[in-house]
């Protein structure tokens, strides 16, 4: 019988919940990793028995990567740190705020972006990173200053068929290319605006606050990004971005998560602005795009609708495989949603939870 | 007699259940790096990956805060107490 998994990083711990296929009801276990921030959690599906990450900070003993080979029953870390930056870099780790595993014709690769701005690259399956040396010694990098959240790579994009490129997303720095697999990086951010330049400055070549990208594995030239104030489309592998915001409340936000089987449907959480971090009207509303975000519509059903001010951050949106496919978003006052009829109505899957960082989900077959 | 590590019960997983270990390098700085040697886990708990004490970590050699005596350059004599306390912080 298929098993779901639900794995959800806090401010003091992660949390699993397991389900059957139908999803209707999770299993939560405690909170484990007890008082860390876990800022970055992962699901390698390419393994026998899924491999769960999570990126978790002490605020006391730092940070680590952990791992779980029994489905988020048991958390092991390996006895040497995992993630750590080369002495002669004199940088340390801050924490990690994405894990991605490659894709299936790199089976042992794993991702980590992390804070301060850097990529590290395993090849044995999320035990051992090494610096990605190409982005870390890009010239560019003396001028990426640290977003709201932190100076951190919080978004890594392999492309579904060629393991020599890839798309990292950064705050405040942009999105950057890989062609030559992480040996060389581009910029890619031409068309998306930085609104705090002075006018004639507003479309620098990098420097931009995106805050999350989507792309659909069936359509890797289409790159959806939420920035800070703005939401934007690629149709070119990230060569040129276009505005789509017609129907939006707000074009502010922090997450966006393109729908596992539908590649012109996504899903955003607005935010009125930057100087108010709520939900527009303080209702909570999920907006979604059926085509590929030339429109938008509200999505409200099973979700509080007066007096909300929670946000969803940029990796609280995420989704299953199943069919139909679960969504779920976590809020940083601790609740969890989750819709099985691609957002037409949502049930609450968890609250009273720490505010909530991150979220991702399996569906095993 | 060496002198000894004395860890907080948070640290102790990370040194096979031991509360106290046996330290015989001549200074601080380099108990920790053979520290990083024979439990890695529990060094980088201490000090980050560039060798620096973690922000939230106070070492005392006994009564007194390295910070007042030579940082990791304290001299550790023979039968001193190293102690590693969290810092009380956070609300």
């Amino acid at each position: 019988m298929a098993e779901s998994v639900l794995l959800i990083g806090t401010s003091k711990g992660v949390m699993v919940g397991h389900s059957d296929q139908h999803r209707r009801s999770w299993d939560l276990r405690p909170l484990e990793l007890m008082m860390s921030e876990v800022y970055g959690v992962g699901i390698d599906l390419r393994r026998p028995v899924p491999r769960l990450f999570a990126g978790a900070t002490s605020e006391h003993w730092g940070p680590s990567l952990f791992h779980s080979d029994d489905l988020g029953r048991t958390w092991k870390e390996p006895e040497a740190a995992p993630v750590a930056f080369p002495k002669e870099t004199g940088t340390s780790l801050i924490r990690v705020w994405q894990v991605q595993p490659a894709t299936d014709k790199e089976p042992d690769v794993v991702y980590a972006g992390v804070e301060p701005h850097a990529l590290f690259r395993s090849e044995d399956g999320g035990e051992t990173f090494s610096l990605v040396e190409g982005l870390y010694n890009h010239p560019h990098r003396a001028e990426w200053v640290p977003g709201g959240g932190g100076a951190c790579l919080h978004t890594v994009v392999p492309h579904p068929d060629d393991p020599e490129r890839m798309l990292v997303a950064l705050s405040a720095g942009g999105v950057y290319r890989t062609e030559d697999g992480g040996k060389s990086w581009e910029a890619a951010n031409q068309g998306i605006q930085s609104y705090w330049m002075p006018e004639e400055q507003r479309f620098p070549e990098f420097g931009q606050c995106v805050h999350k990208l989507g792309m659909h594995p069936s359509r890797p030239e289409r790159l959806l990004a939420q920035n800070h104030f703005g939401v934007y489309r690629s149709d070119d592998y990230g060569h040129s971005w276009q505005a789509i915001e017609a129907g939006l409340p707000s074009n502010f936000g922090f997450t966006v998560l393109v729908h596992p089987h539908q590649p012109d449907t996504a899903f955003l959480f607005p935010l009125q602005a930057d100087v108010e971090r709520m939900p527009p009207d303080r209702r909570c509303r999920v907006y979604r795009t059926r085509d590929g975000g030339d429109s938008w519509e509200p999505l409200s059903n099973g979700l509080p609708q007066s007096g909300y001010h929670a946000v969803v951050l940029r990796d609280g949106f995420s989704a299953d495989s199943g069919e139909p496919a679960g969504l779920y978003f976590g809020t940083r006052d601790g609740e969890v949603y989750q819709s099985l009829n691609d957002g037409d109505s949502w049930d609450l899957v968890a609250s009273h939870l720490p505010p909530v960082l991150t979220v991702r989900a399996a569906y095993l077959a | 007699m060496s002198a000894s590590l004395h860890l907080p019960a948070a640290l102790r997983p990370s040194a096979g259940g031991e509360a106290v270990l046996p330290l015989s390098a001549p200074t601080l700085g380099v108990a920790l790096d053979e520290l990083g040697t024979t439990h890695p886990q529990l060094a980088r708990r201490i000090r980050d990956e560039q060798g620096r004490v973690r922000r939230h970590i106070r070492i005392y050699v006994e009564d007194t805060d390295i910070a007042q005596l030579g940082g990791l350059e304290t001299r550790l004599d023979r039968g001193v107490r190293v102690y590693v306390i969290p810092a009380v912080s956070g609300g």
